[in-house]
């Protein structure tokens, strides 16, 4: 069936069909929509599912956790301030892997305030152990969510499901809505293996000294690098199901490209826009759109980057007091091959400043100016 | 049920362990009775069963013998000096001073 | 000779709690009432220790750490997991120190009481951050010492009332217990127990690590609070009845009580005089609230 969807609607869809079983959720703009749209299907009975109005973002990841620890499917959406209260609880999530599913709208944090689109909230929390992917359209929102129970429980640790405010979570699109039976084909109910049952007690998070800390650590981190296989095999599997593949990654016209755009989300939307436009005069560019981050695909990253003469990558954000961190990991995961392009690194958008087609050919050519990145950080549609 | 182990539990391999800090054993190793300075003893000749001592005890270290005097059930305090810290509150609280307090030796 | 209080135990030996801990025989009384068909949400205080480290646990029934000021958060959620796969019966009991209920943790508390939900939201009361190693929280008594309130500052400000805070939210039981009285808390956990929605208990557990007090006198310090009417045994139902469930018809002087404790042994007469005057001041309220 298809439907015209704005972002938030395709995350709450991608929660129904999932069949989601806790949802805990606080509003905040630009999220207020998809918690709306879950309350009334839970209300309805279209969604058999607890909701939860909890009274913080706070209480809205513990109590998901909690849930989650029971062994049922948990979901919950937030953006900005409110993940940024979540932090705490985000490391708790992680740690206890409860495989939560989250859904997060991009928007800039604050002081002062806005609601405009930057991706520094969920990438403020990139270390906290949760996966990460970043969505360009609203059928891939939808698609991701059910993706991402799939990885999520096959590896116990959390994801979230990250799109643009407005640009994304505003903007309708027409979007499939996979069949409800199908869905359950491709994903099962939830089966934990310890969890809170009065038939079988266990404590959980118990006091650890660093004598065993140490390889709860590490197996997250392995967990890490299982999911790099997880999402392409997933991603693959629900092509098989629905006709539509995903990966880590996603590229475009990059086997003969010269030079690489590397982008995320809406903007590498965008980008490829401008790809089509710059081969119509004859340049040889392609685009790398990161759509998995957490896990980060240095491999796809490497194998991608070795053959062109000049990345750019362009964040939508920054790491302050060093530089834009889809840079920075793109730049780490380069360092160590014999035969890397130079990477330039352009911060652009920030706060929700628009970033058209027309700024990111003028990027491209600006860039190509350069001979080599002469600093981390190259500054673009910036009124300095 | 929690496993009884006779010390605490450190996984030597990380394969051995579950992906989170799940407990699958008891406290038993932990024998607390080496945290007394002072020991209580029960008095027998004291003592009317009354069971105070066993009700008060944090420890769970105060178990109950049923007994059957004049064809009366009675339940017998028994203290578990494995695990007994030695906090006093048996001593303290029971009606008849049927207990006393004896210094931990060596 | 029939026992007053269950004969089973269900919490083991061996655990790590001082000795002489009121904490414990709060926890030992209550599982004691609610039986193995529980799981507790334990946020951080004293019982996060006290239960064992990891691979071990001293409870015997399923225990979730979690984050200090989420027992109450944790505890909705975990009953919303059982509640969507079919297991009503389960007793979901938040297990909270004074500092995880009176303070860092009240947004929370206040947010599953508005929302009455169907937990037992427990706060064994040691009166401080004991967990941290004594600090004041807004629970410690009026002139008590503590880290953060020293010799030259001791606490300055009256113990919170959680009691009225919790009635102002018309949940349908609360209650206050005290470890020297374990039939009347179990009774009330038992009530608690059968009753649908947010119920709260607040438990009286002295610490003699922090109060600074010999081991033995735990019970008796429990008991003389009650006795002196510092600590009054009362149950409220839906926010509006409220009622004694132990009748104190001449209240000891509060000095017996606070003699026994390190943290008030710089009291002077004007002191104690001030804090029987509040005592007997807020025991007329209760009193004149419950009709009596």
């Amino acid at each position: 069936m298809r439907k015209v969807l704005m972002g938030n609607h395709a995350l709450s869809y991608g929660a129904k069909l999932s069949r989601a079983q806790v949802i805990s959720a606080y509003p905040i703009t630009p999220q207020t929509e998809v918690v709306e749209l879950l309350s009334e299907m839970c209300a309805s009975g279209e969604l058999n599912a607890k909701f939860i109005k909890v009274e913080s973002e706070h209480s809205a990841m513990a109590s998901l956790i909690g849930a989650s620890a029971t062994g049922v499917r948990t979901f919950t959406a937030t953006s900005s301030q409110g993940l940024a209260l979540m932090h705490e609880m985000l490391h708790w999530a992680a740690g206890a892997r409860t495989p939560v599913v989250m859904g997060n709208i991009n928007r800039a944090l604050a002081p002062p305030w806005s609601v405009w689109t930057e991706q520094n909230d969920s990438l403020s929390q990139r270390d906290t152990g949760w996966m990460q992917l970043y969505a360009q359209n609203n059928q891939e929102v939808l698609d991701s969510v059910i993706q991402a129970y799939k990885v999520a429980e096959a590896l116990d640790l959390p994801a979230m499901v990250i799109l643009a405010a407005f640009v994304l979570s505003h903007t309708s699109e027409t979007v499939d809505i996979p069949e409800q039976d199908k869905v359950d084909e491709f994903l099962p109910p939830y089966k934990r293996e310890y969890k809170l049952d009065p038939d079988e007690p266990h404590a959980f998070g118990g006091l650890t000294a660093p004598d065993n800390y140490f390889e709860l650590r590490y197996k997250i981190q392995k967990t890490m690098e299982e999911a790099l296989i997880k999402w392409e095999e997933v991603g693959k599997e629900f092509g098989d199901f629905f006709g539509r593949k995903y990966g880590l990654v996603e590229t475009y016209k990059v086997s003969d490209a010269k030079d690489l755009i590397v982008s995320s989300g809406t903007m590498a939307s965008t980008a490829r826009n401008v790809v089509d436009r710059l081969r119509e005069k004859g340049k040889k560019v392609g685009l790398l759109r990161i759509r998995v981050f957490r896990p980060f695909p240095s491999e796809k990253i490497r194998e991608i980057l070795s053959s062109v003469d000049r990345a750019i990558v362009i964040d939508r954000n920054i790491g302050f007091g060093s530089s834009g961190i889809f840079y920075q990991e793109v730049k780490a995961a380069m360092y160590n091959e014999k035969k890397t392009p130079p990477i330039f690194g352009v911060v652009t958008g920030l706060g929700g400043r628009d970033v058209t087609s027309k700024d990111i050919v003028g990027i491209y050519e600006d860039v190509t100016k350069m001979e080599e990145p002469k600093s981390d950080i190259i500054w673009k549609g910036i009124n300095i | 049920m929690a496993k009884k182990t006779d010390k605490k539990i450190i996984f030597k391999k990380e394969k051995e362990m579950p992906s989170h800090a799940v407990s699958f054993y008891s406290m038993d190793y932990n024998k607390t009775g080496s945290w007394r300075n002072f020991r209580p003893v029960i008095n027998y000749d004291k003592c009317t069963f009354c069971a105070i001592c066993w009700k008060f005890c944090p420890e769970v270290a105060i178990k109950l013998e049923k007994t059957k005097e004049k064809g009366k059930e009675k339940f017998k305090p028994v203290i578990d000096y494995e695990y007994c810290k030695g906090c006093g509150i048996c001593w303290e609280e029971c009606p008849s001073k049927a207990i006393d307090t004896e210094e931990e030796a060596e | 000779m029939k026992l007053t209080i269950p004969e089973k135990e269900i919490m083991s030996s061996g655990h790590l709690a001082c000795q002489g801990c009121g904490a414990v025989l709060a926890m030992r009384y209550t599982l004691k009432a609610l039986g193995k068909n529980t799981v507790i949400a334990l946020p951080a205080c004293c019982w996060s220790v006290i239960d064992g480290p990891f691979p071990h646990s001293s409870v015997n029934v399923p225990l979730f750490h979690t984050a200090f000021e989420t027992a109450a958060s944790t505890a909705s959620g975990i009953k919303a997991g059982f509640d969507i796969q079919g297991k009503k019966d389960v007793n979901v009991v938040a297990w909270a120190g004074d500092g995880g209920t009176y303070d860092i943790g009240i947004g929370a508390l206040s947010g599953a009481a508005e929302r009455n939900d169907d937990i037992i939201y427990v706060c064994y009361d040691n009166e401080a951050y004991m967990n941290t190693g004594n600090q004041r929280s807004s629970s410690t008594p009026l002139k008590a010492l503590t880290t953060t309130t020293p010799i030259g500052r001791p606490k300055e400000d009256n113990k919170k009332d959680i009691i009225s805070i919790m009635a102002a939210h018309l949940i349908p039981y609360i209650a206050t217990a005290s470890i020297a009285y374990p039939e009347d808390m179990i009774e009330k956990f038992e009530k608690a127990k059968h009753t649908k929605g947010m119920r709260f208990i607040l438990v009286f557990s002295p610490c003699p690590t922090g109060w600074k007090y010999s081991p033995q006198l735990t019970v008796k310090l429990a008991r003389l609070a009650v006795q002196s009417g510092i600590f009054p045994l009362i149950e409220i139902e839906n926010g509006t009845k409220w009622r004694l469930t132990k009748k104190i018809a001449k209240p000891k002087p509060i000095i017996e009580y606070l003699k026994l404790q390190g943290r008030f042994r710089h009291l002077k007469e004007k002191d104690t005089n001030e804090i029987q005057k509040i005592v007997d001041q807020t025991r007329n309220r209760l009193l004149e609230k419950i009709g009596e």
